[in-house]
């Protein structure tokens, strides 16, 4: 058999067709598997790049995995156009369509159950970053210390509302975190950004996902857009809507911060 | 401060949800749970060599 079999997602049969020009991992337009009323969405890989070895080789490649990784969210974002897609996990890959059968079949419950939990509902992404402190005033090396306890009290002084931001930042993104998770019917807390990756400045300080109805999606935005010019030093970023990748596993999942953040609710 | 609402999605928000979310699957040739943790991990270390100065977090673990 030539070809393996990527998997992007498991929804519910649906009537409006995907966009035409779609095109999704290796360049393979996804297709349709339909087995004991559920769909997946498939996409023939070849073996070279997608058995294990070269997967695992492959993902190694920031450049080859950002293809893929684009390429797997346009399609669950074209999905997400026409129906409530459960994505599954980059990397997905059967050898063939029976293999693809076989894993509906063993999760046929499971997978029903969770997409009726998720169905109508997306996620929306919130990060909240404190801005990188900044440069001490440029008149500041004129108020050179006279004494060794003049410069001991600068220090202090400069350490002191460096904790303060600090703390300041903890506290907001706890604050929202709350007060997001009342709007949200679930929330996760993703481990914070590596800005080596993100580029982002400032330091990450919040990294979490929130399951919101479509429904409730504006009230949701428009909590985070109060947050505009609540704490000077403090940037908040929204993404979304997703697909609701966060939320698709049967377990909780692992999250680094759900530890450091005892004050984090999760509901379930 | 400013909320920030990016119409392109970057790559880390997208790797966050691809790599940590989505139902993990062991199927006939699917990388196990283990190995997508591992994903991480080498791409942590990826990382830190593009970007010598700052040290990864992680041990190398294989």
């Amino acid at each position: 058999m030539i070809g393996l079999r990527y998997v992007y997602a498991v929804c519910r049969p649906f009537s409006t067709p995907l966009q035409a020009q779609l095109s999704g991992v290796a360049g393979d337009p996804p297709r349709l598997l339909t087995h004991h009323g559920l769909v997946a969405v498939v996409s023939h890989v070849p073996e070279a790049d997608f058995a294990e070895e070269p997967l695992r080789a492959h993902l190694e490649d920031l450049d080859w995995l950002t293809g893929v990784a684009r390429a797997h969210q346009g399609v669950i974002d074209a999905l997400t156009t026409v129906t409530t897609p459960l994505p599954l996990r980059l990397g997905t890959v059967f050898r063939d369509d029976s293999g693809v059968r076989t894993m509906i079949e063993a999760r046929e419950e499971s997978f029903r159950h969770t997409l009726d939990r998720l169905e109508g509902r997306v996620e929306w992404g919130v990060k909240v970053f404190l801005e990188d402190a900044p440069k001490p005033e440029a008149a500041a090396p004129a108020a050179r210390p006279a004494s060794g306890r003049d410069y001991l009290r600068q220090r202090r002084s400069q350490t002191k509302s460096q904790d303060e931001l600090w703390q300041r930042a903890e506290l907001f993104a706890t604050q929202l975190h709350e007060t997001l998770s009342r709007v949200a019917e679930d929330s996760r807390l993703h481990a914070p950004q590596n800005p080596a990756l993100s580029g982002a400045s400032g330091r990450n300080v919040l990294n979490a996902a929130y399951l919101v109805p479509r429904a409730g999606s504006e009230e949701f935005v428009e909590k985070v857009d109060q947050t505009k010019g609540e704490l000077p030093g403090i940037r908040v970023e929204l993404t979304g809507p997703w697909a609701a990748y966060s939320f698709a596993g049967d377990t909780a999942p692992e999250s680094a911060s759900d530890e450091e953040r005892p004050n984090a609710k999760e509901r379930s | 401060m400013t909320v920030v609402e990016r119409r392109e999605i970057a790559l880390v928000d997208l790797l966050d949800r691809l790599l940590a979310g989505g139902v993990v699957i062991t199927g006939d040739i699917t990388l196990r749970i283990a190995d997508v943790d591992l994903v991480r991990i080498d791409l942590n270390a990826l990382i830190s060599s593009v970007n010598a100065n700052v040290p990864s977090p992680f041990e190398e673990s294989r």
